[in-house]
């Protein structure tokens, strides 16, 4: 099971908290934007992408879950 | 105009009329009665997804999807259990500005659209066909008003029915959700995916999107068959298609139809050629990808030729830009219609666009800071892929194809600001002025950057 | 405490305690909700810095609501408890439904549903969807004032300077919080808007300056207030005793 970083450009505004949560994987553009590092999630780092998505005040932030090619 | 029509040439055009519109009796006249695919409705139905398969048709409205695969995607989608079949939405949102062969065809050739949407509406079963048509293709509405008159009375029982919506004159408008959400009664702005059109569209149903000149493609393809429309055009992708050529410097700017593969300069000859050199070619639109015209001889009109260069067929227009323009003015003109046209829904592009436009303006003027050329390529790489639909893509495009193709005039403003060339007027099509002026956009605000409060 | 558990007996019921607790409670609820609200104006003016990032704003803001909710209902409980007062827990929820002062009470109930409103939109906040949560999280401007006016309204400490500093305390902290955000250029709020919340923060503040004198702090706000006639004497004697006078 692979899991990958989303977010929803419409629903994001900018708030920041992902990248605080997530730092290894989120980092803010110059106007508060997430830049999301495209790299599947290791395992140790799904709980706090999974945090990083439940404290985001718009749930713009998603971690999709697919099968295994 | 001065050549001959290469051989299996028009297709879509034949019979094209000076003015006005083909009637029904003329275009069964010209192209014979549409095919019903047997008795049975659902081998039918199998019968036509496999001959647009065969075909190889790809879909005419920028994207390129195979349509027999959208076509199969829509006829496999989950039916609700609640009944309402699937949707057929015809795009001629037609938004982009140098573009306009789809209101061509709907304004002269209507049946041949509506052809084509009877079959797809019968290929995936459906019983609802939209008309998308953009609120400024005025002749096109009223012409398509006609034509569904005519056919009305020819209408056999259990027939799809058809309706017609105007679509605002914006530029997103056109992109597949945008269109079914402005369809179902909200803004013409994307919506964030999945669930795709193909899955959840029209009021929740089944929705093939298909462009207006794909159906019309369909429309000979179920007449002539896989093998004749494979008779033109390359292995990779057969057939013809409309093209819309510009330039304030040509001399017979309009729709062309083309065989896919064949070399833009034979078709700059048939337009009555430029007067004057060419400088860069703009392929795909506004927001397309600049090809240095003295590339030209190499540059033949399809997805395989055209991608060294960074540029695909797409909606088929091409904008010729000749040498006595300055590019760093028009380029300063797109950026910023392209800013305006955001719909202003997701940070990156609203930020990265009016940045971009920002950042060629100051150059134009000589007044940019150092390495700008090199903030435009990460402002480029920055907005790509960060919005909800493709157009901050767009932009990113228009502007690493132009610092490539104009490195030398950007440079030469860069140090010493406006030349001559710049008070020319644009040669450019001009974008169409709307008849709403806030069609389309997106109400919400979006926050601004870096005024959070933060202490160090 | 040792010198109060002799008066405690003498009162002759457990009625002081629970008054002394319904009282505190109910207070310490009133500064946790009005904390509450100033985080939540920080929270949507991503006010951060780097010791307090934006999602410990984001939590403290949550967490802080949660304990004022717990606290709600510890004031509720020990109100509803207490032998001395008539106040039903039917009455703590549904408003003015109460023998007891009310209007006044009946107040409480109201901040009280819009509290477990609040709380329970933000628990289920993914359910809903965000534009729901947001249009039902704008009720938190309207819990605010009610829940002040029931303590004002209600409180038997109302003539006490301790409760009108906190009072005054929590006052010029709320109308800090909101004019900051009606001021600040960030947020896509209309001018209309932002004048109407300006307009309401000073309207209130005006209107209490204009009412307390009159009302609570001045004669015999506990009969006027809707103290069953029972209970007033009784409510005299209980309030000085108890040091609730100057």
């Amino acid at each position: 099971m692979r899991h990958r970083l989303r977010v929803n450009p419409i629903a994001c505004e900018a708030h920041g908290m992902c990248a605080e949560l997530l730092p290894e994987r989120i980092s803010l553009d110059e106007w508060g934007y997430p830049v999301l590092d495209a790299k599947p999630l290791s395992a140790e780092l799904v709980a706090h992408a999974e945090r990083a998505a439940q404290a985001c005040p718009t749930f713009a932030l998603l971690v999709e879950r697919r099968r295994d090619q | 105009m001065s050549a001959p029509e290469p051989p299996g040439l028009p297709r879509l055009l034949t019979g094209i009329p000076e003015h006005g519109a083909l009637s029904l009796r003329e275009h069964l006249a010209l192209h014979g009665e549409l095919p019903t695919f047997g008795a049975r409705k659902r081998r039918g139905a199998q019968e036509l997804i496999e001959q647009v398969e065969l075909a190889g048709l790809r879909g005419r409205g920028g994207g390129g999807f195979p349509a027999g695969a959208k076509l199969r995607a829509v006829a496999g989608a989950a039916r609700s259990p609640l009944g309402g079949g699937p949707v057929v939405l015809v795009n001629a949102a037609e938004g982009e500005p140098a573009s306009y062969k789809d209101r061509t065809l709907l304004q002269a050739l209507p049946h041949l659209v509506l052809d084509g949407s009877e079959l797809a509406a019968r290929a995936i079963a459906a019983e609802e066909i939209v008309l998308g048509v953009c609120e400024t293709a005025t002749a096109a509405l009223r012409s398509l008003g006609d034509a569904l008159a005519e056919r009305a009375s020819q209408q056999s029982r259990g027939a799809p029915r058809v309706r017609l919506v105007a679509v605002p004159n914006r530029y997103v408008a056109g992109q597949e959700s945008a269109l079914v959400n402005h369809v179902n009664g909200g803004p013409a702005v994307p919506t964030f995916t999945p669930p795709l059109p193909f899955e959840r569209g029209v009021r929740r149903r089944p929705t093939l999107v298909a462009n207006a000149e794909t159906l019309a493609h369909i429309a000979l393809i179920a007449r002539h068959g896989p093998d004749w429309f494979r008779e033109l055009g390359i292995a990779s992708q057969p057939g013809s298609a409309l093209v819309t050529l510009s330039g304030a410097q040509l001399a017979y700017p309009g729709v062309y139809e083309i065989e896919i593969g064949s070399p833009l300069s034979a078709l700059i000859e048939a337009a009555g050629g430029l007067d004057g050199q060419l400088r860069a070619v703009l392929v795909g639109g506004y927001a397309g990808a600049w090809v240095d015209g003295a590339l030209l001889r190499g540059v033949a009109l399809s997805d395989e030729h055209l991608a060294p260069y960074g540029a695909a067929l797409g909606a088929g227009v091409l904008v010729l830009l000749s040498s006595e323009s300055c590019p760093v003015a028009e380029l300063t003109r797109l950026t910023r219609w392209l800013a305006a046209q955001s719909a202003r829904q997701c940070g990156p592009c609203v930020f990265g666009l009016d940045a971009i436009a920002t950042v060629v303006e100051q150059l134009t003027l000589g007044t940019a800071e150092r390495g700008a050329q090199q903030r435009l390529q990460a402002l480029a790489a920055l907005v790509r892929g960060r919005g909800a639909c493709s157009h901050p893509d767009g932009a990113a495009r228009l502007v690493s194809s132009a610092l490539e193709v104009f490195a030398q005039e950007l440079a030469d403003h860069a140090r010493h600001g406006p030349c001559a060339a710049c008070e020319r007027p644009s040669e450019l099509p001009r974008p169409r002025p709307s008849a709403a002026t806030t069609g389309g956009a997106s109400a919400k605000p979006k926050p601004a950057p870096r005024e959070l409060v933060s202490t160090p | 405490m040792s010198a109060l558990v002799p008066t405690l007996a003498a009162a002759g019921s457990s009625s002081k305690l629970d008054w002394y607790l319904t009282r505190s409670t109910g207070t310490v609820a009133l500064i946790l909700l009005t904390g509450s609200l100033a985080l939540g104006v920080a929270d949507v003016q991503r006010l951060s810095t780097p010791r307090w990032p934006r999602f410990v704003v984001d939590s403290l803001h949550r967490n802080v609501s949660l304990l004022a909710l717990v606290f709600l209902v510890l004031h509720i409980l020990t109100a509803v408890l207490d032998s001395f007062a008539p106040i039903s827990l039917t009455a703590a929820v549904v408003p003015f439904v109460s023998s007891y002062r009310p209007l006044w009470l009946g107040l409480g109930a109201v901040a009280f549903d819009l509290m477990l409103a609040l709380i329970l939109t933000s628990m289920l906040r993914q359910r809903i969807g965000h534009t729901a949560w947001r249009v039902t999280h704008w009720l938190a401007y309207a819990c605010w004032p009610i829940a002040l006016l029931h303590s004002l309204g209600t409180g038997s400490d109302v003539k006490s300077t301790w409760l009108l500093v906190v009072t005054v305390a929590c006052l010029a902290l709320v109308a800090a919080a909101i004019l900051a955000r009606a001021l600040s250029g960030f947020s896509g709020a209309s001018i209309r808007g932002r004048g109407a919340a300006i307009g309401g923060v000073a309207a209130f503040a005006l209107g209490l300056l204009i009412w307390l004198p009159g009302g609570p702090l001045g004669a015999e706000w506990a009969r006027r207030s809707g103290t069953p006639t029972a209970l007033l004497g009784h409510k005299s004697s209980s309030s000085q005793s108890t040091g609730g006078s100057r």
